[in-house]
């Protein structure tokens, strides 16, 4: 017997079978992350897998827009504004990325004062990230229905390469819907601190399992995940 | 016996550091990423003066080699702080930093064939696409 167990070291002598037994095979005692948690881990995971599918949006935008015969609209002319009648270019965006660069430092400092276990502070810090994630998406609606209102169409708009509006579209939109799934985990999560759920040990109602404030970083992860998308969309298609 | 004290001694300063940065990392996992707020008001604050440089480029209508370079310039420091800092890749262990920062590098070698083939689908378009006069 000790015989066995020295040759098969891994096996253990009752391996559930069916469905348990996958579930058992899946979650064995194996971790390459050793001091970082299974959520921490599973968001950085998702977030690699996210990278991949903006990077796909992006690379089709470059290579729609190098592959164009028709000269690309001027971003920096469609996307500016007049303001007590001067005319800025860009400023729109530039604006939109001041909040979204601040709504990330709020975050930042909302993770602090969780390990910190200080309730209200991240709380209200949470609340504070997810008001300015919202405006961010309140201005993004508002370019949007410029654009609409000035011609800007999947397929055709009034100023070249129709790709533009396909790009514009699919990429905007898609970070914006990340941007408002945020604001919705943000608020979830500030609900919980804000209640002490993670001070008296609460479980969850859909995991029952005991939540810890390091949600906050993870939910910070993903926040911040955002912002750096918009890093790279504020580059490649604003600016360039 | 003596060699071997001297052997040993000659060794301490480096096993100490070594011994000091396991100590480090395993009290701030033990605390869960625990830094200076000030630390992050300064990355909030270099964020700011980057997004303001890279605005200022098109402000000021660079163009051309110098608008491009600027652009990635802003884009890879602003990117950089914001995963090393407010993510706090910096203080992870190895193993998790590889696994995740790597595998996008091979979106590069994407962004490559891609450029082949926009190049090959531009000079088709221009040769037998191109509006007749």
């Amino acid at each position: 017997m000790a015989e066995t167990a020295l040759t098969n070291p891994g096996e253990s002598p009752a391996l559930a079978a069916g469905w348990q037994g996958i579930a058992a095979d899946w979650s064995s005692d194996q971790r390459a992350f050793k001091n970082v948690s299974w959520g921490k881990a599973m968001m950085w995971i998702f977030l690699l897998s996210d990278t991949f599918i903006f990077s796909c949006f992006l690379l089709s935008y470059m290579t729609a827009r190098m592959s164009t015969t028709v000269p690309w609209p001027n971003p920096s002319e469609v996307f500016a504004l007049e303001i007590a009648g001067h005319h800025i270019p860009l400023i729109l965006i530039a604006i939109m990325t001041f909040v979204l660069i601040s709504s990330s430092g709020t975050m930042a400092m909302a993770v602090n004062f969780g390990y910190r276990r200080d309730r209200a502070k991240t709380a209200v810090l949470m609340l504070v990230t997810a008001a300015f994630g919202a405006t961010f998406v309140g201005m993004q609606a508002f370019e949007w229905t410029k654009l609409i209102m000035e011609g800007v169409r999947p397929w055709e708009n009034p100023w070249g390469a129709a790709q533009f509006g396909s790009s514009f579209f699919m990429i905007t939109g898609f970070h914006g819907t990340h941007v408002t799934i945020g604001v919705i985990f943000l608020i979830a999560i500030a609900r919980k601190v804000w209640r002490g759920d993670f001070d008296v040990e609460r479980r969850g109602f859909f995991t029952s399992r005991k939540g810890r404030y390091e949600i906050v970083e993870i939910t910070g992860l993903y926040w911040h995940f955002v912002d750096l998308v918009w890093v790279f969309i504020f580059a490649f298609f604003y600016l360039w | 016996m003596t060699n071997v004290a001297v052997h040993l001694e000659g060794h301490q300063p480096s096993l100490h550091a070594h011994m000091h940065d396991t100590i480090a990392a395993g009290a701030t996992h033990v605390e869960g990423q625990q830094h200076p707020i000030k630390l992050y008001l300064v990355v909030w604050g270099w964020l700011f003066v980057l997004s303001t440089g890279s605005y200022l480029v098109d402000y000021f209508g660079l163009h051309g080699y110098l608008r491009w370079s600027l652009i990635l310039l802003f884009m890879v420091l602003k990117a950089g702080l914001i995963v090393a800092v407010f993510m706090h890749m910096a203080w992870e262990r190895l193993a998790l930093v590889y696994a995740i920062l790597l595998p996008p590098v091979a979106v590069l070698v994407f962004v490559a064939i891609m450029v082949f083939e926009s190049e090959y689908t531009h000079l088709i378009r221009a040769l037998f696409f191109a509006p007749v006069a």
